[in-house]
């Protein structure tokens, strides 16, 4: 009868602590996946910003057209990036922030462009962009630690396996930016 | 480390606050002791007063502390779209719900947050920040409240706030007496009621005096966690750091209220650094920032 008890009591707990596990392994994998999807909808928003910047400054002349060109074919390149390939979104990605950093530093050059509303306007939505993607990647990260910190620790490495769940990868951060503050063209 | 330290916090917290309701309750009892022979009357009217007035306070406290402070809301305009993104990148970073942003008009640079939970918070910042400070240290700054808002420190300093603004009415009631009402001391006698009576009369004048040091006690120790606490979400000490200087060398702000003081980033009336540093609503600049430069 005690035996019965005992052996009862054991499995409830037991019960209790594997689905308070599986459920943090979920949550931590639902907040990867999030974070994940607020770098998506910030790389969408500048994607939708460059035509406009790009409207804006071509009828300057300072502006290498091959900057400006090369600015229009990263951004098709990260539309054609599959949607699944994170790394090399992030890395096309980088690559059109410093084409953008570009673009901004000739707009020191003209002081009636830095007066147009439009213009600054744009500078401070894409910096907004540039910011919330720097900001969500850290997040991601932070997010992919701590996923992938339960998946390695006991107890919660045994319920990880039981139910296929993967470790992810971490999006590298350029080196600059780690020492470097965050963009801002404004300043 | 930082995980002991807000354990630590956590614990001090609930001492300070139990201290704070006996502060209350001892104001109370003296107060009516004194003037109406009666000390549990006294003791059950500041429990009432006390509960009723957090209430309202909880309930409400974004828009009485706002309006107390000058400021107006800017959530939902096209003004300070850079204030308001930041905010934004902030409480993404921070995992809260993006607080409602406000605007005070002054020159002298500053910023607090309030509210009752992260999804009913608000941050505040004066016209003075936003021109002297650039971008990464707006980030630092506007860090450092959002760590408020997640840590729950707001609720917690709104309650101070009521429970000291009920010492500070109970007061007020039984100074107002005490010149123009009809004691009823004079039919005590024997030395037991003197003693009573010295000792009412003590506490109703170091009540609101021992709010106040209370009432900054909770507030000192979570400055130092909440600029932790921006580091963990900028990645950026410097930028704190730097706006630290610029908001510690700039003039103290015309309008603050007093009694807000302590949800500030940096004490709004620039104090002189008082005895003990028991009145001090925050912990010197000078100390926070060597704090910082050790991250």
């Amino acid at each position: 009868m005690t035996i019965g008890i005992i052996i009862a009591v054991v499995v409830v707990l037991l019960v209790i602590v594997y689905i308070s596990l599986y459920n943090g392994l979920i949550k931590a994998r639902t907040y990867v996946q999030e974070s994940w999807s607020q770098i998506d909808v910030q790389l969408k928003r500048r994607n939708d910003l460059i035509p406009n910047l790009i409207e804006t400054v071509k009828g300057y002349s300072h502006y290498e057209q091959s900057t400006l060109q090369k600015v229009t074919e990263l951004r098709n390149q990260l539309i054609n990036t599959p949607s699944g390939d994170h790394q090399q979104a992030m890395a096309v990605s980088d690559q059109l922030s410093n084409t953008l950093k570009s673009i901004f530093a000739v707009g020191e050059a003209y002081p009636d462009l830095k007066a147009d509303q439009e213009y600054s306007r744009l500078m401070e939505e894409l910096t907004n962009t540039e910011n919330k993607i720097a900001y969500s990647r850290q997040l991601y990260n932070s997010s992919v630690a701590s996923l992938n910190m339960k998946l390695q620790s006991f107890p919660s490495n045994i319920v990880g396996s039981m139910h296929h769940f993967q470790q992810a990868d971490y999006l590298e951060v350029p080196e600059e930016e780690k020492t470097a503050p965050k963009v801002s063209f404004d300043k | 480390m930082l995980f002991d330290q807000i354990a630590q916090n956590k614990r001090r917290t609930i001492y300070v606050l139990i201290g704070f309701c006996l502060l209350v309750m001892a104001v109370g009892a003296a107060v009516g002791y004194t003037f109406y022979n009666s000390a549990p009357g006294g003791l059950i009217a500041a429990v009432i007063l006390a509960v009723g007035y957090s209430a309202v306070m909880i309930g409400n406290s974004t828009n009485v502390v706002m309006k107390m402070n000058h400021a107006h809301e800017i959530s939902g305009t096209n003004q300070y779209l850079d204030l308001q993104h930041i905010v934004e990148d902030m409480a993404l970073v921070a995992r809260v719900p993006v607080p409602k942003v406000y605007v005070i008009d002054d020159e002298s640079p500053n910023a607090f947050a309030t509210g009752n939970n992260p999804q009913h918070a608000a941050v505040a910042a004066t016209t003075g920040l936003l021109s002297k400070l650039n971008r990464e240290e707006l980030e630092g700054v506007m860090a450092h409240e959002m760590t408020h808002v997640r840590n729950y420190d707001i609720r917690l300093q709104t309650i101070a706030l009521a429970l000291a603004a009920v010492i500070g009415i109970l007061v007020n009631f039984a100074t107002h007496f005490f010149w123009f009402g009809n004691r009823k001391s004079d039919s005590k006698s024997g030395p037991f009621e003197a003693i009573m009576m010295v000792v009412s009369l003590i506490l109703v004048i170091l009540g609101p005096i021992a709010a106040t040091i209370a009432q900054l006690a909770l507030s000192r120790n979570r400055e130092y966690l909440a600029d932790a606490g921006a580091v963990e979400l900028t990645r950026n000490p410097q930028g704190l750091i730097d706006a630290l200087n610029v908001i510690s060398d700039s003039a103290p702000m015309k309008a603050a209220d007093a009694s807000s003081a302590a949800l500030y980033i940096a004490d709004p009336f620039k104090k002189k650094r008082s005895w003990q540093h028991l009145f001090d609503t925050h912990p010197a600049t000078a100390d926070r920032i060597a704090r910082l430069q050790k991250m």
